[in-house]
């Protein structure tokens, strides 16, 4: 039966509610450029924003520029997440390394993402190398530690589970460990992937050579071409946002076994 | 049939380290289950009663005395031997039919076996049409019911149960006893019962154990010479409930004084 709440518009009800602020943000931003309120170069009306896209799109610079930057947060995540799971396996299962190497892991982790840019620099350089060590190191700490933990919490009434029927330490550790460290590791994968993207950015504004979303930004910057300026931040929200969608939903695929409440976000 | 295993209890006693001083949790227990037996083991908590068990399973090591199963020291754990705790332990990153196919990952049974194996005990312990489902998706009783299957489907010669119905509601519990004893009569191996619930040892046992704390030790076993199936309303099993119960609560009031 089809109730005047399901008809649309108003089947979109909770969509257009969460749009109508940044709508009426950049109504208000469009009519500040119209108005004249201000003579200010830094005030860019937003159709200028679009020309820019339209005109780095169809110029191929833009998908040069966004394809680069995807491949090194694709590499870094690459890395740094294999990396990451598998230190944090190995790590996680004997105690010992637990009681040994936990407080050190807990303290490196503190050490702020940037400062390794020197250490990095001086040891792979001023080029892609160097960004993709810096993207890397992003993504292996949350994927450690959130392995790390999740291996180290596993319920000991599965383990029981597998002595009962003899399961031999490689099955345990492939058929229960890993698999209930699994939400442990997404959550860590979830959070390498922001930092992957933030990483990507920051390694392209302090290592400026080659072409990037970054330098678009930073070129924009420079010439104060704010509608680059401006386009470079809309895509790495947009970029952000995808990201995210992605995540989401191979959580929904792997982790269905969670059942409806705790996959709710 | 599965074959039922004899087990043999000889002068078992344990004792647990607590902050320095040895506390006895097992005092020279000693009991002969036959095969195909069914036998329930009643007692207040802290008698010991599920250290027993997890002592026979092989989970817990380290005890005086002997276990023999057909003549033999257990060492550890093993296939032989089949527990259902009182919760589930059910993985839930896995189907009901995953869930069950556990039992036989080392049971060196080709593909085609397995899959028969699963559908014969999903088809025993009545859940045909779950064999997909997630255990997040299965009602209390139903998660139990999986846990039996998957204690069950290696045919071990003796099935241990520990208060496996103490966390379902009072319906569940005696629907899920029948079942027990459906199953029991049909399989035929030998089942060793845990329960608080004197009720259902008494529908359920060959014979009671009446165990009491502090050390655990065996105060007396009850024979049930009742026909199955146990009809709980008639004169007879009352008059072995009630014998059970005076055992028990006799100790109760004695510690109670």
């Amino acid at each position: 039966m089809q109730t005047s709440l399901s008809t649309p518009p108003w089947r979109y009800r909770r969509q257009l509610r969460g749009a109508a602020f940044p709508l009426t943000l950049l109504l208000l931003w469009w009519a500040a450029y119209a108005t004249g309120w201000t003579e200010s170069p830094l005030l860019v009306p937003p159709q200028k924003v679009v020309e820019t896209f339209w005109r780095l799109a169809a110029g191929g610079e833009l998908w040069h520029a966004l394809g680069a930057s995807l491949l090194r947060d694709l590499a870094g995540l690459a890395i740094g997440s294999m990396a990451g799971v598998a230190a944090g396996i190995v790590l996680g299962l004997s105690r010992w390394s637990r009681l040994l190497v936990g407080p050190t892991l807990h303290t490196v982790k503190q050490i702020s993402l940037f400062a390794w840019i020197p250490l990095i620099m001086v040891w792979f350089g001023l080029g892609e190398t160097s960004k993709i060590v810096f993207v890397s190191l992003a993504v292996f700490f949350p994927l450690l530690l959130n392995t790390f933990e999740g291996v180290g919490s596993v319920a000991p009434e599965f383990v029981e589970v597998a002595r009962v029927f003899a399961f031999t330490r490689r099955q345990l550790i492939v058929r229960v460990v890993i698999p209930a460290a699994l939400p442990s590791i997404f959550t860590g994968f979830q959070l390498a992937l922001i930092y992957s993207w933030l990483a990507t950015l920051g390694a392209e504004y302090m290592l400026t050579s080659g072409p990037g979303i970054g330098n678009l930004l930073t070129d924009g910057r420079e010439n104060f071409w704010m509608d680059q300026v401006l386009l470079g931040v809309v895509i790495v929200g947009v970029i952000g946002f995808i990201f995210s969608a992605l995540a989401g939903l191979l959580a929904r695929r792997l982790l269905r076994w969670r059942g409806p409440q705790a996959n709710r976000s | 049939m599965a074959h039922a295993a004899t087990l043999q209890i000889q002068q078992l006693s344990k004792q647990f380290d607590v902050g320095g001083t040895r506390l006895p949790v097992l005092e020279n227990i000693n009991l002969d289950v036959r095969p195909g037996e069914f036998v329930s083991i009643v007692g207040a908590s802290g008698c010991g009663k599920s250290t027993l068990l997890r002592l026979v399973i092989g989970l817990d090591t380290g005890y005086d005395g002997a276990i023999l199963l057909d003549g033999k020291r257990i060492a550890g754990t093993g296939l032989e031997r089949g527990i259902v705790f009182q919760e589930h332990r059910l993985l839930p990153w896995l189907t009901v039919r995953e869930n069950i196919a556990l039992g036989l990952v080392n049971a060196g049974v080709s593909e085609r076996e397995q899959r028969e194996a699963i559908r014969e005990h999903i088809v025993l312990v009545q859940l045909e049409g779950f064999e997909d489902a997630y255990p997040y998706q299965l009602s209390g009783g139903m998660s139990q019911r999986v846990a039996i299957a998957r204690a069950l489907v290696n045919r071990p010669e003796v099935l241990l149960l520990d208060e496996p119905l103490g966390a379902l509601d009072a319906l569940t519990r005696a629907h899920l006893q029948q079942e027990l004893q459906r199953i029991w009569l049909r399989e035929g191996i030998t089942m060793i019962l845990v329960t608080h619930d004197v009720e259902e040892a008494v529908f359920l046992g060959d014979r009671v154990v009446v165990m009491q704390p502090r050390p655990g030790r065996i105060k007396e076993i009850l024979d049930v010479p009742l026909a199955h199936p146990r009809e709980r309303g008639s004169a007879e099993f009352a008059a072995v409930k009630d014998a059970v119960l005076h055992s028990l609560l006799g100790e109760e009031a004695r510690q109670a004084a």
